[in-house]
């Protein structure tokens, strides 16, 4: 069997964003990047099928500016045997990187196709069940336990009752959540072997797709300054101002 | 059973200005050679904290025509100032009667971070394996006691050191010469100095911390090439430092403060005081308006050609700041740093060609401008030790009549960590509290550097008394670790000691510091640690 993986680049989530004076985005300049969390899960989550057995390839894909190679490397170097960059310097929506992995899809034609299950820059929360759509594939989202079987998943999603257990046919779209395992550290020889491992480089112009954005960014902002909590003397001046200040009792 | 082993010709901890110069210099020389570089950072850059005015002097040797290939090194010094704070008042010392030394009008305003990622850039263009999110946590020596190389740290210990899931064990690199460019108080080249005896008959190395804001300001509030310093308010006559306002491109200022780790009262907190100097009224304006987007903080040497160890060893050298080849007295580094990174890579050619010994890295680097430099800066810093004014006084006969040519070298008496007094000989200082607009609290500072270390893992701030803090440092000192650590790693909470050490911004001060040298910084896993932009 084999899996396709999507890994995006996105600014690290330890660095403190910051919006840019005009609305128009963030500020991406010498800003640390990383691959998107939950798509270290997808990678983890890809490798250890392939250590099980019952996986013979994984690919690697990311879409993006010549950068994005960089998430591509990493997974490399934790377990991944292939890699393919999709060049396209623009912001691209959801719909037209699901598009683009439909395209990717054909060509590979992978039994299962890992993602996270959300990218933590634009929160989206889109791509994975874009594609299941568009290949009319079953989809198992925010995964959090994954068990392959002969022709399907046992899949536990994280929900927001608690767990649910689904089990989809293959192929399948995974989503994955953070809880579905902790991604290992790449090691130093294995980051050297992963500069020697394959990588395709296609352009987004000629895979012959509409790409074209469909929303309209019209403004970004910080959000609110939260304010200075308050301490109080005493639980009868809390209950005060929680029933006459907050109004919340 | 053993670790993995890499065999390299050079292997070089530590990707800084000094390091990557060593690397870009070495493949120069010879392509064939297999060199890499480890650095505890995500990336390359994002442990590099400086001012910085740079002077090109070690960049034009290094890649002369760093100009065409894009360096991040574009805004020109266009005017200097110099200002005297007191507590209401400010003088402006005219720049003819400053020191030569401290004239920058052929240098350039950058960010020291952007250059390393620029260098990296170069390095790796030339055949060097960076491998950042790698920390050298052991020196590995040769049964014949020369270093052999180091190794990088067991990944994936939890709190008490079992192995989780993940755990990776750490690998062994092995070199013909392993060059150690940590920066100032690395914790390997601490190491290295006290097992080979490097700092033999040299005075006690000199510290200062370094703060650094960086500032959006309004377009009238910014004049991009201005260069600025100021000594006095607020701190007393006995402290040394001052600070540093750098208009960069794009309305940002590279607003700093150093002060000297050789003060003396336990209640000092170097980052109020440096909070504190914004709401000087001649400083105030400058910001008004404002918004702080990057906070960060690193230890620099201070100590001069006095304190500079022994730069070489068996299998080894120390360069840059890991050895102590800052100016002080020209408020710059980093092109010293690079120089004796470019000497050393001319050093280890030699020494793998022609088996000449590692001895003629010290040489030559003694042969080189950048020692000269040193040498006539070297009386400038002791003799503040006299105080502020006395220090101007002398400093101004040393630099500006005799050059740096007086006949006699003053002498470090103390080393950091032994000028405290205790705490009930000391008055206690009341900071003012930060208005969130111009001041700030350590809490949302430490937000602005980016800092995270993976929980779960064994503290990498070790104390070798582990009730030193409550049992004497509290009661003699009143804990100054609260107040010397820049981002409240160091906390006394109802007499116990707590140490929040995901929060360290890997500045090295404590390791300093700490009056009966208690804390030790060691490597933490790598990546962590604070995540720079442009500073």
């Amino acid at each position: 069997m084999k899996i396709l993986v999507a890994v995006k680049r996105v600014i690290d989530y330890n660095v403190q964003i910051r919006v840019k004076e005009d609305g128009s985005g963030v500020h991406t300049d010498n800003v640390k990047m990383s691959t998107n969390p939950p798509d270290d899960n997808a990678v983890e989550e890809s490798v250890k099928l392939k250590e099980s057995g019952k996986v013979k390839e994984v690919v690697a894909i990311s879409i993006g500016e010549d950068k994005a190679q960089e998430s591509i490397r990493k997974a490399l170097a934790v377990g991944a045997d292939k890699g393919i960059h999709v060049k396209i310097d623009n912001y691209v929506e959801p719909l037209g990187i699901a598009k683009i992995l439909k395209k990717i899809v054909e060509k590979e034609k992978p039994d299962m196709v890992f993602l996270g299950k959300q990218a933590i820059d634009d929160d989206c929360n889109q791509t994975g069940q874009m594609l299941a759509a568009m290949l009319n594939w079953p989809q198992a989202t925010f995964s959090s336990k994954v068990n392959l079987k002969d022709k399907s998943l046992e899949i536990v999603r994280e929900i927001d009752e608690g767990l649910e257990t689904i089990e989809v046919n293959l192929p399948a779209i995974v989503t994955c959540d953070l809880r579905l395992n902790e991604p290992r550290f790449a090691s130093l020889p294995n980051i050297m072997k992963a500069k020697k491992k394959p990588m395709e480089q296609l352009n987004a112009k000629d895979l012959g797709l509409d790409l074209t954005n469909r929303i309209q960014q019209l403004k970004v902002e910080e959000p609110p300054k939260r304010k200075a909590g308050i301490k109080v003397a005493n639980v009868a001046e809390l209950v005060s101002k929680l029933k006459n200040e907050a109004k919340v009792i | 059973m053993a670790r993995e082993a890499m065999e390299y010709d050079v292997v070089i901890v530590g990707a800084g200005p000094a390091g990557l110069s060593t690397a870009i210099k070495l493949k120069q020389l010879d392509p064939n050679l297999n060199v890499c570089i480890l650095e505890k950072g995500s990336e390359v850059g994002a442990h590099i904290l400086s001012g910085n005015v740079f002077e090109t002097k070690a960049l034009d040797e290094l890649i002369p025509n760093w100009k065409n290939e894009g360096a991040p090194v574009k805004t020109k010094v266009s005017k200097e100032k110099f200002l005297f704070l007191g507590k209401n008042s400010s003088l402006s010392w005219p720049t003819w009667l400053l020191p030569s030394v401290q004239k920058n009008h052929k240098n350039f305003i950058i960010s020291l971070a952007n250059l390393c990622r620029w260098l990296g850039e170069q390095a790796e263009k030339l055949g060097v394996e960076i491998f950042p999110g790698f920390p050298a946590s052991e020196v590995l020596y040769n049964e014949d006691g020369s270093v052999k190389g180091v190794a990088t740290l067991d990944m994936g210990l939890d709190k008490e050191g079992n192995k989780k899931d993940t755990y990776q064990e750490g690998m062994e690199l092995h070199a013909k010469v392993t060059v150690f460019s940590e920066g100032c108080r690395g914790h390997l080249g601490k190491q290295l100095i006290k097992k080979f005896n490097l700092d033999e008959g040299k005075s006690p190395q000199q510290y200062g911390i370094g703060f650094k804001e960086i500032w959006e300001v309004n377009e009238e509030q910014h004049q991009e090439g201005l260069v600025m310093h100021t000594a006095g308010w607020p701190l007393d006559n006995k402290t040394y430092g001052g600070s540093f306002i750098y208009h960069a491109e794009k309305r940002q200022i590279y607003f700093g403060y150093v002060i000297g780790l050789d003060y003396q009262n336990p209640y000092l907190s170097p980052f109020d005081e440096f909070q504190r100097f914004k709401t000087h009224k001649a400083i105030k304006k400058m910001l008004e308006g404002g918004k702080r987007i990057a906070f960060g903080a690193r230890a620099l040497i201070e100590g001069g050609i006095q304190s500079l160890p022994k730069m070489f060893m068996p299998g080894a050298l120390l360069i840059g700041c890991d050895a102590g080849t800052l100016n002080m007295p020209k408020i710059k580094g980093s092109h010293t740093a690079m120089k004796s990174g470019i000497i050393a890579a001319e050093s280890i050619i030699e020494n793998i060609k022609n088996k000449s010994d590692l001895s003629i890295y010290e040489k030559k680097f003694k042969e080189s401008w950048a020692y000269k430099e040193l040498y006539t800066a070297r009386n400038v810093k002791p003799s503040f030790s006299w105080g502020l004014i006395l220090g101007i006084i002398f400093t101004g006969i040393d630099q500006i009549l005799f050059r740096g040519r007086l006949p006699f070298t003053l002498k470090h008496k103390h080393a950091d960590h032994e000028t405290l007094k205790p705490a009930n000989q000391m008055p206690k200082i009341e900071y003012p509290k930060p208005d969130g607009k111009l001041t700030f609290d350590k809490t949302s500072s430490v937000y602005l550097t980016g800092t995270n270390h993976a929980e779960n893992q064994p503290v990498h701030l070790r104390l070798k008394d582990p009730n030193l803090p409550i049992n004497y440092t509290l009661k003699e000192y009143d804990e100054p670790a609260q107040r010397y650590c820049p981002v409240g790693v160091y906390e006394v909470q109802k007499e116990k000691f707590v140490i929040n050490s995901q929060n360290c911004i890997h500045c090295k001060t404590c390791d300093i510091k700490e009056p009966s040298q208690n804390i030790t910084w060691v490597a933490p896993e790598g990546g962590g640690g604070p995540k720079y932009g442009n500073m």
